[in-house]
Order: structure tokens, then C-alpha cells, then sequence
């Protein structure tokens, strides 16, 4: 008999808890278990992981009995790469800016810019406009109104 | 009785110092000036304005973020009858009938019906808090391990139920909630779990990490990937804000009918406004005349569940305040507030911190008369504000985002954390799960294990002793019960048929 999968987006959910699961009482068995009566830094974490693959195997295998339109979200076309991939990009260099201190200025236009790459449509001079702006209503919120203590610029103090 | 009036005496001469009045109004403001922004909803809105309340004194900050809540809760309602698009599931109820009545050039009645009885839910609310706040309390110092244990048990089956989407993916995601609470250092034995070698996550991973990461960063790449979203939506203008007499006398009876049903369901922890909205609305359909008047403008559709939705967004406090245990994602948030803040949330804050409990409250009854005297005037900044182009917008709140969030402990590890969250977030919503329960579990987490533990050391091991214990049992059968009527297919049937309508 040949199994058909009915609903996709079920199918990859139930796979994807599994795989947490697993992962889960994969990385508490180095923590002591214990017992019911005493319980270790592992017991709940495995029993967690042991419940969360539970999850995934009944996801899934209801996946090829019931039937479900939740196929269609899922081809490739359907997913918003550009915003996904550029907005989380965006954010790690920022954050990674920051971590370095080459200051609040530099770090904001870079999150305004990089974040606004993300829209299908983009608009330079707006999207310029519009770091400046935001820069400096941050640096006039957070700098100079509750005084929060970041350099400015990587030369300032 | 009298002890009743002393207590708001107390609480009101907190609330109206003329700094807690600042940051009350600042609190709604802001809160209503997120929330209306299209596609952010409260828990967003929460998770952005978090880091703002920490630099206050703990009742100051309390008393702000419950003003971005009930103001949040808000202004997301202006969103949805202004235009179509539902934000969290309490709003979809009202676009039902609101947004119909916008298209009909009623807006303004729509806009006005909400806030009158949202704001006469709210005061009605509160006052429930005040009243049942204390015995309950009392109640609660009763309750042992196991009791909190079942009760945290219910709370988390609760919101997978009346969550959005499929029962098991919620109840996976509640576990997957647990398992995020556990990272960062065991308090019995020491040891770092799930740590993955990152010295930041020794203190666990922040609730604001999380909540901005899935509820503000994977909600705007969802609505990117929305070509109906990336375009401006609202056209037209706001003509005569005040109901006909006829509206309010046929709106009158619904907000009464929608304060209990919201008075009712608030307190139970998991079941949020929601289901209070549904119920609500299916009353209000069912009670008229003409039932096919609904869904194309009926006053009493938005009039219901919005009164509904706020008597129940005032007494979810009921059991965060009394019992410690959030009853939802958004108390979920305030409860980590309240922690990093030095207060342990439970029944002792009524007796050891009386200003803060009591000012609170008081706090409450201002927002809410805030909200309508600054809403009503206002709103014709709220239609300007949802004219501007998403992709102007987006961008702004990303940047608030980041801001706040590096600011909670100047690191960028919580922001690359928040960027992590944001990206997983959006395979998950593509695999159908949602958050809310998520965010519940993970603060939750590691108190249902430290409960867990003491049940099981009190039992000898027993986990018999969950359904020994009278009232411990009595929480296990709820919640056994309410899985069962959902499984039944004859429920689930009508709770679709609502949505559908």
C-alpha cells in the first residue's frame, strides 16, 4: 500500500516537533536524571522532549489520513524570501554593530536601510530620508531624553 | 465594604499622583499609537514598549504597561473596524460587523459603540477585581505544589483550545514554550541546560526576545509577503462620531450581555478575550430580531464583543495578581515585568505591597477614561497614522525593536536572539502554529517544574497525589473535560461555523 501525504504542511510540522523532540532528550542526557522522587536537572526536559516527539509522530501521521488545504501555503513561491532573509539580515548587523561600537548613528541608518531593502519596492531618496529621520528622532528619544550611554559616532567617547 | 473603600482609597491616592497620572497616559497613548498600526497586535505592542518600563519605579511601571495593554487592545480594535484586517483573534469579531459599518460611512458610530462599552466593560471589570481580588487571595495561600501544578496545567490546555489552528500543533508549541523556559541555569542543581555554550543564556532566554522575534519581527515579514498588506488600505473620511439615539438604545442591552459574558470568562486563566468575543457574538446573533442583519453592519456585533473583550482584558488580572499565574501571553509579559522589577507575583503582594496592588487598580479605571476622552478626539490622527504606507512603517518598528531589545541588557546577543526567533517564527506560521500559547508556556515553565517537584517530593513520588488532593483534582478534570468537549466534533463544528458566518 502506498502512502500518500494529504496535507504537507501537517506532514513537515510533525516532522519538524520530532526533530525537536529529539533533540531535546538528546541534550538532557547529560543531565542527571534523577527520580520521580528526587528529580534531576534532566527529568523534566526528557520527559518534555519524550511528550514533544509524541506530538510530532501523531502530527504527522495524521497527515496521511486527513485531508487539508494546507498544501498550498507551502510552494516555493509562496514564501516571502525577500522579507524573511533581509529583515533578519538587517537585524544581525545591527546588533553586530552595536557589539563593536561604532556607534548609535552609524548602527541605526544601517537597520533603517537594510530593513527597508526587505519591500519589493524600493525607494532611495525616501528610504534615505527616512534614515535620517528616524536616526535622529532615536537620538533625541533615547540619547538626549532618557540618556541612554551610547557613543554616537565610533570617534565620540 | 468599607475595607473596599479604604483599599481604592489607597490605591487611587497612588494612581493620581500626578507622576503615575504622566506615565498612565503616556502608557495608553503609546500603547493605542502601536496597537493601531496594521498588523501589530497587543502582544507586540507589549513586547516593544517592555523595555521603556524598566528604567521606572516598579508602580509607575506597572501601572504604564497596563495602559499599553488596554490601549493596545484598543487601538487594535480601531485598526480592524477602520480597516479590514484582523490583528489577534478578538479583533476578527469585530470587523464582523464594524469594518461593514465603516463601508457604510459609519465609522465613527462604530468607533464611538466601541469605546463606550469597552470603557463601561473596563470600569466593571476593575471593580470585580477589587471585589473578589482579596478573598481570592486568601484562597491562594491555601494552595499547595500540587494545586499550582494543575492549575498551571490548566491554563496552558486552555489556551491551546481557544487558540487559533490545529489542538495538537498548540499543545507542541506549549511544550516547545517549556522547553524554552528551561534554558539557562537549574535553581535546584546548578547545572546550565540547553545553554548551547552561550554564556548569555545562562539567564535564560528573555520573554521580550521571544515575543518581539514572533509576535513584531515574523508578523512583518508576513505581511511583506502580503501584496494586500504592501498597499495603503484606508480611504475616505470619518464623518459625525456620534451614535444615533436609536443605535445606543439597541446597543445598550449588548454591552450589558457583553460585560458578563466577558466578567465570566476573564478570570479563568487560558481562555482569553477571544472566546469571549465569539461567545459574545453568537449571543447577539442569536437574541435579534433579524439575524441576517449580522456581518453587513449590525451596531450590536461590535457592541457586544468589545464590551466582552474588555471586561475580559481587565479581569485576566484576576489570577496574575491573586494566584501568580498568568492567564494569558499578554499577563505573561506583565508578570516578567513585575519580576524584574524585584516583585515576586502571587497572593502576597496584596498584603505586602498594598500601594502597588491597589494603585494598580486604581490606575485601571483612569486608562480606561483616558483612552476614551484621548481616543474620541483623536481619531482623526489614527486614520493619518494608517495612510502612511506599510513600507514606510515597517522599517520605523523594526528600529524600535532593535532599540529595545539591546537595550535590556546592552548586548547584541538579545538582538541576534530576537532576529533567530523572528526567523524560525515565520516556518512555524508557515506550518500553521501560533505563538500565544508558546509565550505562556515558556514563563510558566519553570515554575510548573519547580511545582512539579515539590508535588512529587510531598508524594513520595506519587503522581497520584494530582488527583488526590480535592482541589487539584477538581483543576485536572476541567481541563480533562475541555479537552474532551473539543475533541467532540459537534463543538468544534460550531466554533468554525462562527468564524465562517
Amino acid at each position: 500500500m502506498a502512502l500518500k501525504i494529504k496535507n504537507l504542511q501537517d506532514f513537515w510540522c510533525g516532522l519538524l516537533f520530532l526533530a525537536l523532540g529529539a533533540l531535546a532528550v538528546y541534550m538532557s542526557k547529560d543531565y542527571q536524571m534523577g527520580t520521580a522522587l528526587e528529580m534531576g536537572p534532566g527529568y523534566f526536559p526528557t520527559w518534555l522532549g519524550f511528550i514533544m516527539m509524541g506530538f510530532g509522530v501523531v502530527i504527522g501521521g495524521l497527515s496521511f489520513k486527513i485531508e487539508g488545504n494546507g498544501s498550498q501555503g507551502l510552494r516555493w513561491r509562496d514564501w516571502a524570501f525577500r522579507p524573511w532573509l533581509v529583515t533578519t539580515g538587517a537585524i544581525v548587523v545591527y546588533a553586530l554593530l552595536m557589539d563593536a561600537e561604532v556607534g548609535f548613528v552609524p548602527s541605526l541608518i544601517a537597520l533603517v536601510i537594510g530593513s527597508s531593502l526587505a519591500h519589493k519596492d524600493v525607494h532611495w531618496v525616501e528610504t534615505l530620508v527616512l534614515s535620517v529621520c528616524v536616526t535622529a528622532g532615536a537620538v533625541a528619544i533615547f540619547i538626549y531624553g532618557i540618556e541612554m550611554p551610547y557613543r554616537l559616532f565610533w570617534w565620540s567617547e | 465594604m468599607g475595607d473596599l473603600i479604604q483599599n481604592l482609597g489607597l490605591g487611587f491616592s497612588v494612581a493620581l499622583t500626578l507622576q503615575n497620572l504622566m506615565y498612565c497616559f503616556l502608557g495608553v497613548f503609546l500603547g493605542t499609537l502601536i496597537g493601531v498600526l496594521p498588523g501589530i497586535g497587543s502582544l507586540a505592542t507589549m513586547a516593544m514598549l517592555l523595555p521603556l518600563t524598566f528604567i521606572l519605579e516598579p508602580v509607575s511601571a506597572l501601572i504604564m504597561l497596563a495602559g499599553i495593554y488596554y490601549g493596545s487592545d484598543y487601538g487594535g480594535s480601531t485598526t480592524s473596524i477602520l480597516v479590514n484586517l484582523p490583528g489577534e483573534g478578538s479583533s476578527v469579531v469585530t470587523l464582523m460587523d464594524g469594518h461593514p459599518m465603516a463601508k457604510q460611512g459609519r465609522a465613527g458610530p462604530a468607533l464611538a459603540i466601541a469605546a463606550m462599552g469597552s470603557f463601561f466593560a473596563g470600569c466593571v471589570g476593575t471593580l470585580l477585581i477589587a471585589v473578589v481580588g482579596p478573598p481570592l487571595a486568601n484562597v491562594a495561600l491555601a494552595f499547595g505544589s500540587p494545586e499550582y501544578f494543575s492549575l498551571m496545567l490548566m491554563a496552558l490546555v486552555c489556551a491551546s483550545v481557544v487558540g487559533t489552528g490545529s489542538l495538537l500543533k498548540s499543545l507542541a508549541m506549549v511544550t516547545v514554550g517549556l522547553l524554552i523556559g528551561i534554558v539557562g541555569t537549574d535553581v535546584n542543581s546548578g547545572k546550565m541546560r540547553f545553554t548551547f555554550g552561550i554564556p548569555e543564556l545562562s539567564d535564560g532566554v528573555g520573554i521580550a526576545v521571544v515575543a518581539m522575534g514572533v509576535f513584531g519581527l515574523t508578523e512583518i515579514v508576513k505581511n511583506l509577503g502580503d501584496s494586500q498588506m504592501t498597499q495603503t488600505i484606508l480611504r475616505g473620511e470619518i464623518k459625525g462620531l456620534m451614535p444615533r439615539w436609536q443605535d445606543l438604545k439597541m446597543s445598550f442591552g449588548s454591552i450589558l450581555r457583553g460585560t458578563s459574558i466577558g466578567l465570566a470568562f476573564g478570570p479563568l486563566p487560558g481562555l482569553g478575550g477571544t472566546i469571549s468575543s465569539f461567545t459574545s457574538y453568537m449571543v447577539e446573533k442569536k437574541l435579534a430580531k433579524d439575524p441576517s442583519r449580522f456581518g453587513k453592519g449590525a451596531i450590536e456585533g461590535v457592541a457586544g464583543p468589545e464590551s466582552a473583550n474588555n471586561a475580559c482584558s481587565q479581569t485576566t488580572f484576576i489570577p496574575m495578581l491573586t494566584l501568580g499565574i498568568p492567564g494569558s501571553a499578554s499577563m505573561a509579559l506583565m508578570l516578567a515585568a513585575m519580576t524584574i522589577h524585584g516583585i515576586t507575583p502571587g497572593p502576597q503582594v496584596m498584603t505586602g505591597r498594598p500601594d502597588l496592588f491597589w494603585g494598580l487598580i486604581a490606575s485601571m479605571w483612569i486608562g480606561n477614561a483616558m483612552l476614551v476622552l484621548l481616543n474620541l478626539p483623536l481619531i482623526g490622527i489614527w486614520v493619518k497614522l494608517l495612510q502612511v504606507p506599510y513600507r514606510l512603517l515597517f522599517p520605523i518598528i523594526i528600529t524600535m525593536m532593535g532599540i529595545g531589545i539591546y537595550s535590556l541588557n546592552t548586548t547584541g546577543t538579545d538582538v541576534i536572539m530576537m532576529a533567530f526567533f523572528g526567523f524560525v517564527g515565520y516556518i512555524l506560521v508557515k506550518l500553521g502554529c501560533s505563538f500565544p500559547p508558546l509565550i505562556l508556556a515558556m514563563v510558566l515553565g519553570p515554575m510548573m517544574e519547580e511545582n512539579l517537584r515539590r508535588s512529587l517530593l510531598i508524594s513520595e513520588g506519587d503522581l497520584g497525589i494530582f488527583v488526590t488532593r480535592p482541589i487539584s483534582a477538581g483543576f485536572i478534570i476541567a481541563t480533562v473535560v475541555l479537552l474532551l468537549l473539543f475533541i467532540v466534533p459537534a463543538f468544534r463544528k460550531k466554533r468554525t461555523e462562527v468564524i465562517v458566518d
